[in-house]
C-alpha cells in the first residue's frame, strides 16, 4: 500500500468520542460463553484455592497477632477484636488481588503472547465486549470468594450484624474498580519486567491502607497519601459494613469505586480500540 | 560486511585443545553455567533491584513500625524486645525464602519446557548436573545481594541490636533457609511438565509457611496443634537462628545444632534430587 | 583412515518401541554424511547418541575413538551441536549467546571476543550483535545456531534438520553457509527429510526408515540403484487415476500410483509420454523430470518421505 493511501484511510477515521455501536456489538454474551468454557476446562484445585488465602491470612494473624495485639478500635469508635477488625480488610485485600490477577497477568498473556483479543477482535465483536466479558468474569470469581470468606467469618463468630451481608456487593464493587483499571494499565505494557512492577504497586497499598493496622500511626500527610489511595476505601467500606455503621464517608468510599470503575472501562476500551482497530 | 577466512573458523589455534576444553568444563563447568543465568537475570536487574531495596523498606516501616505500635499497646515487648527488632530478623528470612519460591518455578520450568534453556548447554561439555548447580549457584548470589541489603536496612532502623559483626550472619542464615526450600523446590519443578502447580505451591505451601513460622509472632501465640508447621518449615528454622543473630534472642546449642541441621539437610536432599532428575530428563 | 563416527548394530529401544532398530555405519573424515528418512525414522535419536546427550541400549559406537556413552563431556567438546529446535537462550543477546557458549567449553573471554565476531560475520548477524534473539528471523536464529555449535572449532558438526520450517530463500542462505564449512574439511553429519537437501549437502547418505537403514550410498549412486533415470509425472484426475493405470501397463519400467498423480519410471521420460498418448491416454497435465531420491524412498518403502 502507498503511503498516500494509508495517509487518506487515517484522515477519514472518525476522531473524537466514539459512538456505542462502535464499542460493542451487543454480544457480550458469547465472550462470556467462551469464559465460563475456559473456568470449565481450568483445574478447579486452582480455582478453589484462591478462596484459601485470605482464609489462612485471617487465622494466622487473628489467631497469632490477636494474641499479641488485643482489641483494637473500630469502626464507630468501638473496640472490636483484632480477628474482627481485619477480617473485612482481608476481603478488600483479597478482592483487590484476585481482580488485579485476573486483570493484568491473565490480560497479558492473552493481549500479548495468544492474540486472543486480536482474534476475538476480528469478528464482529466489539473492544467493550471483549473488555467487559473479561472484567465480568474476574467479578465472577471474586463473588464466589467473597460468598465463601463471608461464610468462614460467620462460622468463626466475627459476623455481628445482618449489614455485613452487602460486604458481598461490596466486594465485588471493589474488584469491578481494580479489574476495569488494571486492564487499562496492563493495556500499555508489553515486557514482564514492566507486569513485576504491578507488584510493586500493590504492596505498599497492602502494608498501609489500614488493613493490619490505623494509619493513625503514621504522622498526617502520609495519611492523607493513604487516603487517596485506592485500597484504602476498599477497607474503609468493608470494616463499616461488617459491623452496620455508616456515615457521610460510607458515601465517599463507595463513589471512588464507581469513578474508578467508569475511568477504567473507558481506558481499556479505548486502549483496546487503539490496539487493534484502527 | 567483513569477509571471513573460513580456515579460521575451524582452526584458529587461539582456544584451547578440545581435551582441555574437557577438563576445564568438568573443573569449572558449575560456575559456567551460573553466569548464563545471572547475565539472564539482568533483564530483570531494575525489579529485582527495586524489591531489594524497596521490600525490607516497606515491611519494616509496616509492620515493624505500623504494626508495632498496636503490639506495644497490647502485650507491648515480644521475646525481651521491641516489635519492630522481634520482626526484623523473620522478615529477612520470610523475603528470602519467598523470593526463591519465584525463581526455582517458572525459571526450571523454562529450563525444560518453554525456552528449552537447558538443552543447548547440555550439548556442550557441560554436564547435566553441572547445570542444576550452576543454575542453583546463580539463584544463592542473587540472595546474597538481596540479604546483604536487608541487613544494611535493619542496621539502618536499628533493628540489628546485636552489632554488625554477629547481625551480619543474617545473610548466610537467609541464603542457607533460601537453599533448603528452593534445592527440593528445584528438584520437584524439574519433574513437572506444566506450571499449574506453581501457583498451588503458592498457595498451599509459601503463603502457610510465611503465616505460620513465627514469623509475625512466636509459634508460641498459636494453638499447640498449629505448632508442626513450624517445625516442618525452613522458615522457622531460619528465623529462629536469624533473631539470634541480629539480637542476641536465647538459642541453647543443642537447638542451633538442630536448626542447622534441618536446614543443611533439606538443602542436600533437594540437590540429590535435582541433579537426579536433571541427569535423567536432560538425557532421555 | 579410521571413520571419525562408526556404529555397529546401533539400538535405542523406548520400552517396547524400537526408535533406533540396529544400524552399522561408517562416516569418514571431512566427508558430508546424510542420514534421510521421514519425520520418527530415529534420525534425531541416532544423532542425540553420537553427540552424547542420549544413552544407547545397544550396539557399540565410537565418536573420534571415544565412547560417546561413557566419555560425554570429552567427545562433546569435539562437536558441534545444531539441534533440530533453536534452543537459543533468549534471555541473552545474540553475541553474548555466542560468548556464554564458548564458555562452556572452557575458553578464554578474550579468545571469545575475537571469536564471536567472526562468529557473528560468518552467520552474517554482524549488524543483529546486540539484538534480543526473540527479534530473530527463522533463517537468522538458525544461522546464529550454526555459528554456536562452531564456536569451539568441532572436528565433527551435527546439523540435525537444518532447513525445516525455513522459506526457499532462507534455505539457500543457510546452504551456503554449509558448503563454505564443507570447504574447510570439517566433517558434517546432516538428518534431513528432503530429498532436495540431501543431494545439495550429502557426499553420502544412509536411508533410514522404522530405526532400519533400507540403503546407502551417494545420492547418484542411489538413484542409479534404485531408480530409473527419469520419471513421467500424470494426472488425470483424483478419480480416474486408478482406473487408468490398468491402461498404461507396459509403458516405462514400472509405474506408482499416489493419490493425486501417477509416476510412470522411464530411462526417456518424453518417449514414455508418446507411448501414452498414442494409446489415446489425455492426462489432465504431465511432466518429465529426473529421478530424485524421492522415488528412491519411494521404491524403498512404498511410502512418500514427507506426509
Amino acid at each position: 500500500m502507498s503511503a498516500t493511501t494509508t495517509g487518506a484511510a487515517r484522515g477519514t477515521r472518525r476522531r473524537g468520542i466514539p459512538s456505542l455501536s462502535s464499542l460493542s456489538s451487543g454480544n457480550l454474551g458469547s465472550v462470556l460463553e467462551r469464559n465460563m468454557r475456559v473456568i470449565r476446562n481450568q483445574n478447579w484445585v486452582i480455582l478453589v484455592s484462591g478462596f484459601f488465602e485470605p482464609v489462612l491470612y485471617l487465622l494466622a494473624m487473628g489467631l497469632g497477632m490477636g494474641a499479641l495485639v488485643g482489641s483494637v478500635t473500630g469502626p464507630g469508635g468501638r473496640p472490636v477484636e483484632y480477628a474482627a477488625y481485619i477480617a473485612p480488610a482481608l476481603l478488600a485485600t483479597s478482592a483487590m488481588n484476585g481482580a488485579i490477577y485476573d486483570s493484568t497477568w491473565n490480560v497479558f498473556f492473552k493481549l500479548r503472547l495468544s492474540k486472543l483479543y486480536q482474534s476475538m477482535l476480528q469478528t464482529s465483536l466489539g473492544p467493550l465486549d471483549v473488555a467487559l466479558g473479561e472484567i465480568l468474569m474476574a467479578l465472577f470469581r471474586g463473588l464466589l470468594y467473597a460468598l465463601g470468606f463471608l461464610g468462614v467469618i460467620a462460622v468463626l463468630g466475627l459476623v455481628t450484624s445482618w449489614w455485613a451481608l452487602l460486604m458481598v456487593p461490596a466486594a465485588v464493587l471493589i474488584a469491578f474498580g481494580f479489574a476495569a483499571l488494571g486492564m487499562g494499565v496492563t493495556s500499555y505494557l508489553t515486557t514482564f519486567q514492566q507486569m513485576d512492577l504491578i507488584n510493586f504497586v500493590l504492596l505498599p497499598m497492602f502494608l498501609f491502607s489500614a488493613t493490619l493496622y490505623p494509619i493513625g500511626v503514621y504522622p498526617e500527610w502520609i495519611q492523607w497519601l493513604i487516603m487517596g489511595m485506592p485500597l484504602w476505601h476498599g477497607v474503609e467500606l468493608m470494616r463499616q459494613l461488617s459491623v452496620g455503621h455508616f456515615d457521610g464517608l460510607t458515601w465517599v468510599h463507595s463513589l471512588y469505586f464507581v469513578g474508578m470503575t467508569v475511568l477504567g472501562l473507558a481506558l481499556t476500551t479505548l486502549r483496546l480500540r487503539k490496539l487493534f482497530l484502527r | 560486511m567483513t569477509e571471513v577466512d573460513s580456515t579460521r573458523l575451524v582452526y584458529s589455534g587461539d582456544g584451547p585443545d578440545h581435551g582441555d576444553m574437557a577438563v576445564r568444563a568438568r573443573r569449572s563447568g558449575v560456575w559456567f553455567y551460573a553466569e548464563t543465568v545471572l547475565r539472564g537475570m539482568r533483564a530483570f536487574a531494575l525489579p529485582i533491584l527495586l524489591y531489594a531495596v524497596a521490600q525490607p523498606v516497606l515491611y519494616l516501616v509496616a509492620l515493624g513500625v505500623g504494626l508495632g505500635e498496636l503490639v506495644d499497646r497490647g502485650t507491648g515487648p515480644v521475646g525481651g524486645v521491641d516489635y519492630l527488632v522481634f520482626v526484623a530478623p523473620a522478615l529477612l528470612v520470610s523475603t528470602v525464602v519467598m523470593s526463591v519460591s519465584a525463581e526455582m518455578t517458572f525459571p526450571v520450568m523454562s529450563g525444560f519446557k518453554w525456552n528449552r534453556l537447558y538443552y543447548g548447554p547440555v550439548a556442550s561439555p557441560l554436564e547435566p548436573s553441572q547445570i542444576a548447580l550452576g543454575h542453583f549457584t546463580a539463584v544463592m548470589l542473587r540472595f546474597l545481594l538481596q540479604g546483604l541489603v536487608f541487613w544494611l536496612v535493619m542496621l539502618a532502623f536499628g533493628a540489628a541490636p546485636a552489632g554488625w559483626v554477629q547481625s551480619v550472619l543474617v545473610v548466610p542464615i537467609g541464603m542457607l533457609a533460601a537453599a533448603a526450600f528452593g534445592a527440593p523446590l528445584q528438584a520437584y519443578a524439574a519433574t513437572l511438565d506444566d506450571g499449574f502447580q506453581f501457583s498451588l505451591i503458592q498457595r498451599f505451601v509459601v503463603m502457610p509457611m510465611f503465616l505460620f513460622s513465627g514469623t509475625f509472632f512466636p509459634l508460641a501465640a498459636m494453638p499447640p496443634y498449629l505448632h508442626w508447621i513450624g517445625w516442618i518449615s525452613p522458615v522457622w528454622h531460619g528465623t529462629e537462628l536469624a533473631r539470634w543473630a541480629s539480637y542476641g534472642a536465647d538459642l541453647s546449642w543443642g537447638m542451633t545444632a538442630l536448626h542447622l541441621t534441618f536446614l543443611l539437610g533439606c538443602t542436600a536432599v533437594g540437590i540429590w534430587f535435582s541433579v537426579r532428575t536433571y541427569t535423567r530428563r536432560l538425557r532421555s | 583412515m579410521p571413520g571419525v563416527i562408526s556404529a555397529r548394530g546401533l539400538r535405542k529401544t523406548y520400552g517396547d518401541v524400537a526408535a533406533v532398530d540396529g544400524i552399522d555405519f561408517e562416516v569418514e573424515a571431512g566427508e558430508s554424511f546424510g542420514l534421510l528418512g521421514p519425520n520418527g525414522a530415529g534420525k534425531s535419536t541416532t544423532m542425540r547418541m553420537i553427540g552424547g546427550t542420549l544413552d544407547r541400549t545397544g550396539g557399540e559406537l565410537e565418536v573420534l575413538g571415544m565412547d560417546p556413552g561413557s566419555e560425554r563431556p570429552q567427545v562433546r567438546a569435539h562437536l558441534g551441536v545444531v539441534p533440530q529446535q533453536d534452543n537459543l537462550d533468549e534471555e541473552l543477546r545474540v553475541r553474548e549467546n555466542l560468548v556464554m557458549y564458548g564458555r562452556y567449553f572452557g575458553m578464554s573471554r578474550s579468545v571469545l571476543a575475537a571469536k564471536a565476531d567472526e562468529l557473528l560475520a560468518f552467520a552474517q548477524l554482524e549488524a543483529k550483535a546486540r539484538e534480543k534473539v526473540v527479534n530473530l528471523s527463522g533463517g537468522m536464529k538458525r544461522r546464529l545456531t550454526i555459528a554456536r555449535g562452531l564456536v569451539n572449532e568441532p572436528r565433527i558438526l551435527l546439523l540435525d534438520e537444518p532447513t525445516t520450517g525455513l522459506d526457499p530463500q532462507a534455505r539457500h542462505v543457510l546452504w551456503d553457509r554449509l558448503f563454505r564449512l564443507k570447504e574447510t574439511g570439517t566433517t558434517l553429519v546432516v538428518t534431513t527429510h528432503f530429498m532436495d537437501e540431501a543431494e545439495q549437502l550429502c557426499d553420502r547418505l544412509i536411508v533410514v526408515d522404522h530405526g532400519r537403514i533400507m540403503a546407502q550410498g551417494s545420492p547418484g549412486q542411489l538413484i542409479r540403484e534404485h531408480s530409473t533415470r527419469e520419471v513421467l509425472e500424470l494426472r488425470f484426475g483424483s478419480a480416474r487415476n486408478a482406473a487408468v493405470v490398468q491402461q498404461l501397463k507396459g509403458v516405462g519400467e514400472r509405474n506408482e500410483v499416489l493419490p493425486d498423480r501417477i509416476l510412470v519410471y522411464a530411462r526417456d521420460g518424453e518417449a514414455a509420454l508418446e507411448e501414452v498418448a498414442a494409446r489415446g491416454l489425455h492426462p489432465v497435465t504431465s511432466l518429465v523430470r529426473r529421478s530424485s531420491l524421492e522415488d528412491v524412498f519411494l521404491r524403498l518403502t512404498g511410502r512418500s518421505l514427507i506426509d
